[in-house]
């Protein structure tokens, strides 16, 4: 056990486990995506898809016990990524008490400035969305049904103020990913062929799954409003 | 042309220091900047006043020694440049150009623009070295190592060590020089006896300075007057990783 807490007191081994939580909590937002669009197939394969995700794993696990197991994992990886997201920001601080009175960014990006403030407006949405869509309490809902979760859907995002809101949280989200899918390669240490000549695929890789996460999740609200999905 | 500078001066450690703004009402635009400090120095010493002290030595641009923060970037607008080789062409008549030392914890301010970066050098005493005996120089070619490899590790070995990539860094971080230094040797036959224990001492003895964490912003590689990359630190990271895991 030592080696490890010695291994996250790196500043290295703290970004191998932020990269590594990145990476989990990347696989579930990309796969709830992808679930979310059975919403265009209607209510019926909506409901079906959501009570679906508490019998994977039968006959092996009991109802609902899978589900709960990936709720754990994805707290775990939560709680994970953002002490590591602070305490990264608390030592970069301290190597920097006196600033300059003027500091210009030479190629670092947007997306790449705003990975500690974008990562708190994703934070705050997850707490959101969990009430909103999974806990229902009447502040977060205006008519919450346990077990409808497509009757959820469309009357949640019919309120345009809470489809703005999440619509400014993918683009949040998007853009931590724009960096965050490349950086994870290099706190793993895994970099493009030198001499392969194709370029970096890692850009590659990070811009296209930030785009395909962004596009998916915004059409959910876009198209409840424009009455796509009533 | 006519120069407004803004110079931080700090007559000690302990001094809270200030920012200083002298008129240069006649620069040549072919001196490099270290002339230009020069000329200020002349006169202010001719005034009696303290000269503005900073660090250079070579003046070539490869022993390292000189580093500013010249108008918000570390060794002025001009890429893969050192300050001294830096050259007045590159500033418009009238601008005003604020002059500050590199600022970091692990650098601090010695006096006015002149920092300490012996953090830098404790690195390297950690590993930053080969302990064989070497003799005399072997022959040319007497140990094969494949071209790509040899160019690889002759980028990282460009590294002289200025700190810019730690002045520039939003984080204050030091993952690009401590890369370097690990990836030159860990590239070549000569470097592979010790290379586990190496990375291990110099990136605990780089955790140990007061620097920052790499968000892999990449400002370092812009900065850098030898155009280190930042392949090295995805390189670092691994080599740290295999000597932690085995
Ligand atoms: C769905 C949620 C999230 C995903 C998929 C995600 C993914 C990632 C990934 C892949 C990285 C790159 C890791 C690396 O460079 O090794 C990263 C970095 C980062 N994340 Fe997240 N993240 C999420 C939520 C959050 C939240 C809620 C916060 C903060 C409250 C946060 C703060 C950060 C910060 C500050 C970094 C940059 C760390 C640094 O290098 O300085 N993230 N994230
Ligand atoms: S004085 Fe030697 S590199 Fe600039």
């Amino acid at each position: 056990m030592s080696w490890i807490v010695e291994f996250y007191r790196s500043s290295i081994g703290r970004k191998v486990v932020m990269a590594v939580s990145g990476l989990a909590l990347f696989g579930f937002v990309l796969i709830h995506m992808v679930g979310n669009l059975k919403v265009y197939l209607g209510p019926e394969a909506f409901n079906h898809y959501a009570e679906g995700l508490r019998t994977i794993g039968d006959p092996l696990f009991g109802y609902g016990q899978l589900l709960w197991i990936a709720r754990i994992g994805l707290l775990l990886a939560v709680v994970v990524h953002i002490h590591a997201a602070w305490k990264t920001t608390q030592v970069s601080r301290a190597a920097r008490p006196a600033g300059y009175q003027l500091r210009r960014s030479v190629q670092q990006t947007y997306a790449e400035r705003t990975m500690r403030w974008g990562g708190v407006i994703v934070l705050l949405f997850i707490l959101y969305h969990l009430a909103h869509f999974t806990f229902g309490p009447d502040w977060a809902h205006p008519d919450f049904v346990p077990g409808d979760p497509y009757h959820n859907f469309v009357v949640g995002f019919q309120v345009w103020w809470v489809s703005a809101f999440y619509i400014v949280a993918q683009l949040c989200l998007g853009l931590h990913l724009k960096h965050g899918l490349w950086s994870l390669f290099q706190s793993l240490g895994i970099t493009p062929d030198q001499d392969s000549g194709h370029g970096d695929w890692r850009r590659t890789f990070a811009t296209s799954f930030a785009l395909v996460i962004v596009l998916g999740n915004i059409s959910f609200p876009l198209a409840v409003l424009a009455g796509v999905v009533q | 042309m006519h120069l407004t500078l803004k110079i931080w001066r700090q007559s000690s450690p302990e001094d809270a220091g200030q920012l200083v703004t002298y008129e240069m009402p006649d620069v040549s635009e072919h001196m490099s900047f270290l002339e230009m400090l020069d000329v200020l120095n002349e006169r202010l010493t001719e005034q009696g006043e303290d000269p503005v002290s900073f660090d250079h030595d070579c003046r070539e641009g490869i022993c390292g020694m000189c580093g500013l923060m010249i108008n918000g970037s570390a060794h002025g607008p001009r890429a893969a440049t050192t300050t001294c080789q830096l050259h007045m062409r590159e500033f418009e008549d009238g601008e005003t150009i604020l002059i500050e030392p590199w600022r970091a914890e692990a650098f601090p301010v010695v006096k006015d623009l002149v920092v300490d970066r012996s953090s830098f050098d404790r690195i390297i005493q950690v590993g930053g070295y080969v302990s064989v005996n070497t003799g005399s120089a072997p022959d040319a070619n007497a140990l094969p190592i494949g071209k790509e490899v040899a160019n690889r590790a002759m980028d990282a070995a460009a590294c002289i060590g200025c700190g810019a990539c730690v002045a520039q860094c939003p984080n204050g971080a030091a993952q690009l020089f401590t890369s370097a230094k690990i990836a030159h040797l860990a590239l070549l036959p000569q470097g592979q006896p010790e290379r586990q224990r190496r990375t291990q001492r110099m990136v605990e003895q780089m955790e140990q300075e007061a620097f920052g964490s790499c968000s892999n912003f990449r400002e370092c590689e812009a900065v850098c007057p030898k155009e280190i990359d930042v392949g090295f630190i995805a390189m670092m990271n691994r080599e740290y990783l295999r000597a932690k895991l085995s």
